[in-house]
């Protein structure tokens, strides 16, 4: 147990060197950052709540930037093992670490502590500015909207840095399963962007509920909902479940995939 | 040496290099199957409810693809009006005093309606387009040929013919101090409307040329209003806010000239009763599709309804451009698989021997692009030309209606969707030989084509913002697959959200291809700069 241990910890450190040392990460960080940011503020500046019921959750509106910076948080944890494979660093790591198993969750751990960080800047960042701008955009207790800082607006600040760290593994899975950088980009950012898109076609209600209650990012953002929650699909938590789910399971699936094939 | 030959073989190569790299052509075969296999999600997931119980309380199964009445070209329209009608034969004209012009309307949408009071909870007011004038109409079924010169409740008195032509006339609404005097013609084929001010000073608006007309026409005053609508958007689409409303106008002076048989019928006049339902009657609120005989050559009409063409709305009835929202899959393997085709050269080394061989780095790039651009072309042109007729096919067998999109749009619609494969493979390798590194030239495309789309149509962003992102961002191509058309003459919500690009189709095309001629020029400019 305690080699396990040791072993881990080895694990991580090593992982952490790799991630800390390579040039790309911080420029990555950087740009998950600023891209929710901005895309929160543009938003928060831009919807209007033209009278009582208007229906805008502010929750939704302040936070939207997390839709751009999941796509940088995926790339970067993409980057955390295609690049291993890319440059063929990958066969050094598991003859150091022959234990496959552990290098994946030493580098889930590792992106997901890193993607918390970029988290923790850019959402309380996004809600401050929401709190500053909505209220001057018709946000008002006269239209139905008492406090914007509650108790739901926290949950769902919480639950937007859960959401980036979830999508962070999600693309770690992916990444162990497909072994390219490009690929798994592209296959995480379909898994994401895809659903809304073709969730629209659907008409039928019972069809349309259930693919928004599988698609990864429309389930992980209902626990951005803060009015409404009773005609939610899912309630906030469970929504947030189903990203988990995902995540989790493509983890597994990329280290089962790790141990039986070649690397 | 330096002769286009050399171009040719390094475009040959890059073929060669394409085709042999198993990975990139189940890329590529993936981006067909996707743009096909999603656009089925549409029809599948979707269903049109075709049992009805019948009379006994039994279900019967029998499924009709019914859909709005659909006029000679196949366009969809709406016919529902109250008319008061006698037949003419042959040439002559109907001219018409409009002395004034009223409307109430539902704001809160309207509730269950009451048969004894069917203006209970209504107030007072005109929708823009409700309207109230003469009407010469081939009176045989919905959605036939017409004419008609009429005032409208914010848009002045307007020439209308077989639903989808507006003309403007007067300006101004209708008092009682300032009536409007209104008059059609028919020469044979050719139906003329006039409009004026006095009944003296006549000014013609236009002429209509309606091949086909019957002999006999119907000719008379009509007036209908459409519904009452506020949209109201949020996160994940938009919903609208109906309510039925009435329009009444009363005319007098009611002359027809020629050959005019029978008296005057409608609802309530020669012996109809009021609300009654058939070609180019009121349907809505039908108690209230009344007339009444106003002095000994007038009318007082009340209806509602419209004479306009339709679009889709909500529900089961699909958009032709549905089928193609597999194209989103698509593009993500194409856009992949271009990314690839150039950082794959900067990892294996490879970049340097492509380079020894072709010094010149410009036309390796040019190579590439043609190649990727040729490719992605064919990909997405024969998946697209597979989905559209098949997606069409499964929604019939589930007894949708398609909304009518004429060849010409199918056909712009399937090119369209090649060319925005096409386009985002160049995108993408051009920013892929910017940035070097497949997985952010990938995220990159990605974010800057599909993220607009998304956020255009289906977040919590207002109208107004929708509509600049559909401008200036490359999401803007999407607009070439656009089949529903925004009437000026009908009152909806023309937003990206309910498919209304505010771009032309091909302008929209070309802010994509803007952008990826940026991205190829600096990506030119560096490849040719840096060290490989």
């Amino acid at each position: 147990m305690t080699m396990t241990a040791g072993a881990f910890a080895d694990a991580l450190h090593a992982e952490w060197t790799k991630l800390r040392t390579v040039v790309g990460t911080a420029w990555l960080l950087a740009a998950a950052v600023v891209l929710t940011i901005g895309l929160s503020v543009a938003s928060a500046a831009t919807v209007t709540c033209d009278g009582a019921g208007c229906g805008e959750d502010p929750a939704k509106v302040g936070l939207l930037g997390v839709l751009a910076g999941q796509a940088v948080v995926a790339v970067l944890a993409v980057l955390a093992v295609g690049e291993e494979y890319g440059t063929g660093m990958i066969r050094l790591t598991f003859a150091a670490m022959p234990r496959r198993e552990l290098v994946l969750a030493a580098k889930a751990v590792v992106v997901a502590a890193v993607t918390a960080v970029a988290g923790v800047l850019a959402v309380p960042a996004s809600a401050l500015a929401a709190l500053a701008l909505l209220p001057r955009h018709g946000f008002t207790a006269a239209h139905g909207y008492q406090h914007l800082a509650t108790a739901a607006t926290l949950r769902a600040s919480v639950g937007s840095v859960l959401y980036l760290v979830l999508i962070a593994l999600l693309s770690v899975g992916v990444a162990s399963l497909l072994r390219d950088s490009a690929a798994s980009v592209g296959t995480v950012l379909g898994l994401l962007y895809l659903f809304p898109v073709l969730a629209q076609v659907i008409s039928d209600p019972d069809w349309h509920r259930r693919a928004t209650q599988l698609a990864p990012m429309l389930a992980g953002l209902d626990v951005q909902s803060t009015i409404g929650l009773a005609g939610q699909p899912l309630s906030p938590w469970q929504g947030l479940g189903v990203l988990t789910a995902w995540a989790f399971g493509m983890l597994g699936l990329g280290g089962a995939m790790l141990r039986l094939r070649d690397a | 040496m330096v002769s286009s030959d050399s171009f040719w073989n390094l475009v040959r190569a890059e073929w060669t290099k394409l085709r042999t790299v198993r990975g990139w052509m189940v890329g590529l075969a993936l981006a067909a199957i996707l743009t096909v296999a999603l656009g089925m999600l549409g029809p599948l997931g979707s269903s049109s409810s075709c049992s009805q119980v019948d009379s006994n309380g039994a279900t019967s199964h029998t499924c009709h693809v019914t859909g709005p009445p659909r006029d000679a070209s196949g366009q969809e329209v709406q016919d529902q009006s109250t008319f008061v009608r006698r037949t003419l034969a042959g040439d002559g004209s109907i001219t018409a005093r409009l002395t004034s012009f009223s409307g109430k309307y539902s704001p809160d949408g309207g509730g269950p309606p009451d048969p004894t009071d069917p203006t209970a909870g209504m107030v007072d007011g005109l929708q823009p387009w409700s309207k109230a004038g003469i009407l010469i109409k081939d009176g045989s079924n919905f959605g036939s040929a017409y004419a008609a010169v009429l005032a409208t409740g914010s848009h002045g008195v307007r020439m209308q013919y077989d639903y989808t032509h507006d003309t403007a006339g007067l300006p101004g609404s209708v008092t009682a101090a300032a009536p409007r005097w209104l008059r059609l013609t028919r020469a044979g084929d050719v139906i003329t409307g006039y409009d004026s001010a006095d009944g003296t000073t006549w000014t013609e608006i236009g002429a209509a040329h309606l091949a086909n007309l019957p002999a006999d026409v119907e000719v008379g005053v009509f007036a209908a209003s459409p519904d009452y609508a506020v949209v109201k958007s949020s996160f994940g689409g938009s919903s609208t806010n109906t309510g039925p409303s009435l329009a009444t106008g009363t005319f007098d002076r009611i002359a027809v000239t020629g050959q005019s048989t029978g008296g005057w019928s409608g609802p309530g006049i020669g012996g109809e009763p009021s609300g009654h339902s058939g070609p180019g009657a009121a349907q809505g609120p039908a108690a209230a599709a009344v007339a009444a005989a106003n002095g000994a050559d007038g009318f007082t009409v009340t209806g509602s309804g419209d004479i306009a063409p339709a679009g889709p709305g909500e529900g089961a009835d699909k958009s032709a451009e549905g089928s193609l929202v597999g194209t989103f899959g698509g593009l993500i393997a194409v856009i992949v698989v271009a990314a690839l085709s150039m950082t794959s050269e900067y990892r294996r080394g490879l970049i340097r021997t492509s380079l020894a061989a072709s010094p010149r780095r410009g036309r390796l790039l040019a190579a590439k692009a043609v190649v990727l651009g040729a490719v992605s072309f064919v990909v997405g042109l024969v998946a697209a030309a597979i989905a559209v007729p098949t997606v069409r096919a499964v929604e019939h067998s589930k007894s949708m209606y398609v909304y009518h999109a004429s060849t010409g749009a199918q056909i712009r619609m399937v090119i369209g969707t090649a060319a925005i494969l096409a386009v985002a493979a160049v995108f993408a390798l051009a920013i892929a030989t910017i940035v070097r590194r497949g997985a952010a030239a990938v995220a990159a495309v990605i974010v800057a084509i599909i993220l607009p789309y998304i956020l255009a149509v289906a977040s919590v962003l207002p109208a107004g913002a929708a509509e600049w992102l559909a401008r200036l961002t490359p999401a803007a191509a999407f607009a070439v697959q656009q089949t529903v058309k925004p009437w000026p003459m009908v009152e909806a919500s023309y937003t990206p959200a309910n498919g209304y690009y505010p771009l032309s189709p091909w302008a929209g095309l070309a802010v994509l291809c803007l952008y990826a001629a940026v991205a190829y020029a600096i990506a030119h400019r560096l490849l040719r700069r840096r060290d490989a």
